[in-house]
């Protein structure tokens, strides 16, 4: 068994599914941060089987979790201060999603102007529907 | 400052304002005839669209504005590469107002986001066509005195007419609204637009023949059935005749049905039908530039 040391201050993101770790790491742009982050991939679960859990040691303020709520509700999200578990995060659909998913319909207006941010808008937040800004074409992308 | 990107931009109260401001101008044209004296509408069209720009340039014309524009990409800027952020820019230098269609859906709206003046989404490829919209409810309420208490058969495409999804879409806000879908099993209208109908409880029907709902409906709204949304031949002349109105089908009709169209119209309404009473699409290319008046001075905050 591999053991990763604690982290003082930071999330522990827990129940990732299997494999996912690494797109996480992308959309939580965590490669742009200077910080310490351990990848922990296929890790045993008695829920799952087999896990993937990130953890970050970063400045708890600095870090934006709410895309986590429309990449995957699973995750659990242990907040980190001291060396010990504060709090676990409740993840909430953002009402925007800015810069994580592409918009794939061939008509919009993003498919030909490359500057443009891609954001999507919560549409339907019981259905968890999110609709492109601009041509508001579902989101059809999975993580 | 405000932009018109969707038909629902404007609450129901917001509308009724609106159209009774167009329904004024309809009767005091004269009255109109300066409220724009000085100011410069932008027809921004980097695809065709000769009857949306034409009208949107006589309703400028009949305030007194001048118009400024182009009516297809190659002509603009966007021939070079330019993006729509800039182009609106530059546009609210030269004008007071800028009508706006482009093939690409949502361009209107980056443009808005850009802009110092206000737009207006004069279509945007299969997404929106607001100001048709608002010219079938100006249409409706004119004609009818109010909208509410009807049954509106929508035939044709119902699966791909965006005029049809907006006009549903709109209509809903209002009370006691009965709508008929007479279309192929092909061109149904989406499961989206049927579930929010259930949603909120909203009475509509399916039906694939023209004649058997005739006599119920208070408004037909007609539109094209193109030959290349069939997936084969034998199934479009199957079905084709069954969305042309002609004289005999308007037997069906009630007395004070009144027909609708959003033009061009192709072979689905007889020329025979024309001379009838009943036959309502031409009056509401007229009601398309009051609406466009009303819509140019709300959105200028111009008040005559």
């Amino acid at each position: 068994m591999l053991n990763v040391g604690k982290i003082e201050e930071g999330f522990v993101l827990d129940h990732i599914a299997a494999g996912k770790s690494l797109s996480i790491y992308h959309h939580l742009q965590l490669d742009k941060l200077d910080c310490t982050v351990a990848i922990i991939k296929n890790a045993r679960s008695n829920k799952m089987g087999k896990k993937d859990i990130l953890k970050v040691e970063c400045d708890i303020n600095t870090l934006n979790l709410d895309v986590l709520a429309f990449i995957d509700h699973n995750i659990t999200v242990n907040v980190i201060k001291d060396g010990e578990i504060v709090d676990k995060k409740e993840l909430v659909l953002p009402k925007e999603i800015k810069g994580v998913i592409k918009c794939r319909n061939p008509r919009c207006i993003t498919s030909i102007e490359q500057e443009l941010p891609h954001i999507f808008v919560l549409a339907d937040e019981e259905k968890e529907i999110y609709r492109c800004k601009y041509c508001e074409e579902k989101c059809r992308e999975r993580f | 400052m405000r932009h018109l990107m969707s038909p629902l931009d404007f609450s129901v109260e917001e509308l009724d304002r609106l159209f009774d401001l167009a329904n004024d101008i309809e009767h005091n044209m004269s009255k109109y005839a300066h409220a724009c004296d000085g100011r410069k509408l932008a027809t921004c069209f980097y695809e065709p669209s000769t009857r949306t720009r034409l009208s949107f340039e006589a309703a400028m014309l009949n305030l007194g504005g001048s118009v400024i524009g182009f009516s297809d990409a190659g002509s603009s800027s966007a021939a070079k590469g330019e993006s729509v952020s800039d182009t609106i820019r530059v546009i609210s230098c030269f004008a007071d107002i800028c009508a706006m269609r482009h093939p690409k859906e949502g361009a209107p709206m980056v443009a808005a986001s850009r802009s110092t003046i206000p737009v207006i989404n004069a279509g945007d490829g299969g997404h929106q066509h607001p100001t048709q919209t608002l010219t079938d409810l100006l249409t409706i309420r004119s004609l009818n005195g109010s909208i509410d208490n009807f049954t509106i058969g929508l035939c044709g495409d119902l699966k791909f007419g965006r005029t049809v999804h907006s006009l549903i879409n709109a209509l809903v806000r209002y009370p006691n609204i009965r709508f008929i879908f007479i279309s192929p099993e092909e061109l149904k209208v989406p499961d989206y637009i049927t579930d929010m109908l259930k949603e909120q409880n909203i009475p509509y029907e399916e039906v694939i023949r023209l004649e058997e709902i005739m006599p119920r409906l208070d408004f037909l709204y007609m539109t094209r059935v193109q030959k290349e949304r069939f997936f084969n031949e034998e199934d479009y002349v199957r079905l084709k005749d069954f969305y042309i109105l002609n004289k005999e089908k308007m037997k069906l009709a009630k007395q004070n049905m009144l027909i609708l169209h959003p033009l061009p119209r192709v072979n689905e309404i007889s020329v025979e039908v024309d001379d009838d009473p009943r036959a309502a699409y031409f009056k509401q290319v007229q009601y398309g530039v009051y609406v466009r008046m009303a819509l140019i001075l709300t959105l200028l905050e111009i008040t005559v």
